[in-house]
């Protein structure tokens, strides 16, 4: 948990200090805030064992991850969806871990499951209360995420809607205020990275995460593929890695990140 | 000898200080001209009209609307600044007229602290005690329009009561002398002598406490709810055009990223035009005060 919270600290403060003087090698990865913690924490466990090396991972979304390496940007682009097909030219992804999203509500909510039909009902606003959903007799708040979030883009996919469909009482931008946000509000209902969902329940926050189409939202479903909503952290290359990047990147894709992966509720990748 | 060490220094030293000078100077217009050059794709590629024109607030469908939001950042404004003022104002003049002296030192420095306060802390109070008590009231998600003007009422409230003091405090001693020797209350010699003297100066502390209420962005961002629609019904949720950027900038690229940054344009335009029309007003207030 230290590391995971050093994480944090390391992204923003590279995001501070982001053009800072560099010496020796420079590697730059950006993309998915999903990502950024994990891929940081490794960063700096890396750069102890590689002192010539230094790691930029900077924050900007999965579309931006995408984008920044197709144009030659930067050399890694982190992605917390797969690629959509017009994206896929020229670029190779690897699976650096899986993660899913995860329908969550407070604690003391009654419900314990929603179907796809169900869940997508409650967010495009033709069911309003929970007692429709075998839920107690009170209004749904329906919390939604800011648009060029890669959970917004995996909802919609899912439900074959577009973003605008979707309806909303309250839009909740970091994982960690939908998680707040949650956590006010007994009837609240939110999407978000189920690692991070996970992490803050075993953490004690008093949060449920619901049963999506009868399956459990967990590490096991998640890896044998039976959660519907799963999605994998992607890293991105394209045409010129150079053989700092290489190196990092194998590194990532490696064993040793393993423990990493767990500490953020991640899910360590079939290899 | 002395005497042409005094001049080099003198020199040097003025030197030093323009060169200091132009370098702020330089920085905004730096910080404008960076935001003009991120901005302009916005109007190149998008289409200014696409950002009055348009039906909502979806970037990644291509519709731009800003109206929502500009008009949101206005209603929630001028809440805070009808509740703040009136608040402001009568704590400034119970501090100068009414208070005794130690109780007005206390409350002066327990408004100082108020002002100090980061306003990511009045956020989180608003979204663990405020929104919750409104959704129980009020029904509904609790954050709202409502929850925002109450958190940057309680941000402003400061800014305008040390201001107003001492635009009331700046009222020469004559007209107050010669409104005691008439033989008016407290009450009279404040509502018809020193309030309408300070008038200007007290306009400019409204103002320029509009203007911080306009560029918050943390703390309404965590209360209001953030939901692009325009505002009306109070404990609707709305989302201020600070809010969108801190909102989306860190997943936005391309048109929606300079859509972002020509919303940023607006904003500066917006709290320039109001510091300069506070500046201008507290201009005038000198002048009068200076013919007494």
């Amino acid at each position: 948990m230290n590391v995971w919270r050093l994480g944090w600290l390391g992204v923003l403060l590279a995001t501070l200090v982001g053009c800072g003087e560099a010496s020796g090698v420079h590697v730059v990865l950006t993309g998915s805030s999903t990502m950024a913690p994990l891929v940081q924490a490794a960063a700096q466990r890396y750069e102890l064992e590689h002192l010539e090396v230094r790691i930029d991972v900077q924050t900007g979304g999965s579309s931006r991850g995408i984008a920044d390496v197709a144009k030659g940007l930067s050399e890694v682009g982190m992605t917390s969806r797969a690629l959509k097909e017009q994206e896929k030219a020229g670029l190779t992804q690897h699976v650096l871990a899986r993660d899913g999203v995860a329908f969550v509500v407070h604690e003391s909510n009654g419900v314990e499951g929603l179907t796809r039909e169900q869940a997508k009902a409650i967010f495009v606003g033709t069911v309003t209360n929970w007692r429709e959903v075998g839920g107690a007799d009170a209004p749904i708040v329906v919390v939604n995420r800011p648009e060029g979030r890669s959970e917004l883009d995996l909802v919609s996919v899912f439900w074959g809607v577009k973003p605008s469909a979707l309806k909303a009482d309250v839009i909740g931008g970091e994982n960690q205020q939908a998680v707040k946000l949650v956590v006010g509000n007994p009837n609240a209902i939110v999407y978000l990275s189920m690692g991070t969902a996970a992490y803050e329940k075993s953490a004690g926050t008093p949060i449920k995460l619901l049963n999506l189409d009868g399956v459990a939202a967990s590490v096991k479903t998640l890896l044998d593929g039976t959660y519907p909503l799963g999605r994998p952290l992607v890293l991105v290359t394209g045409g010129k890695t150079g053989a700092a990047a290489r190196d990092f990147l194998d590194y990532l894709l490696s064993s040793e990140v393993d423990g990493l992966i767990e500490e953020g509720s991640f899910v360590v990748p079939q290899r | 000898m002395f005497e042409r060490h005094y001049q080099f220094v003198d020199r040097a030293g003025a030197v030093v200080l323009r060169g200091c000078g132009v370098v702020s100077a330089s920085v905004v217009l730096l910080i404008v001209g960076f935001l003009m050059w991120k901005a302009w794709p916005a109007a190149t590629e998008i289409g200014l009209l696409h950002f009055v024109g348009d039906t909502g607030w979806h970037p990644t469908e291509g519709a731009f609307s800003l109206v929502a939001m500009a008009l949101a950042t206005v209603a929630v404004t001028l809440g805070a600044v009808l509740l703040a003022a009136p608040l402001g104002v009568a704590s400034a003049a119970f501090t100068r007229f009414y208070a005794p002296r130690w109780v007005a030192g206390v409350y002066r420095r327990g408004v100082e602290v108020l002002a100090g306060i980061p306003s990511v802390v009045f956020g989180f109070w608003g979204l663990v005690t405020l929104v919750p008590l409104i959704a129980r009231w009020g029904g509904g998600a609790g954050a709202s329009l409502l929850a925002a003007v109450c958190v940057l009422t309680l941000m402003i409230l400061p800014t305008i009561a040390l201001l107003s003091e001492t635009a009331l405090g700046a009222v020469s001693g004559d007209s107050q002398r010669g409104a005691a020797a008439l033989g008016l209350g407290k009450w009279a010699m404040l509502r018809r002598v020193l309030l309408p003297a300070a008038l200007p100066g007290l306009a400019s502390a409204v103002l320029l406490a509009a203007m911080r209420a306009v560029g918050e962005t943390m703390a309404v961002l965590m209360v209001a709810g953030n939901v692009v629609r325009l505002p009306g019904n109070p404990l609707a949720p709305v989302r201020v055009l600070t809010a969108n950027i801190a909102l989306e900038m860190g997943y936005a690229y391309g048109p929606h990223r300079a859509a972002l940054f020509l919303s940023g344009v607006l904003l500066l335009g917006l709290v320039a035009g109001g510091v300069l029309l506070a500046d201008l007003l507290g201009r005038r207030e000198r002048q009068a005060v200076r013919r007494g």
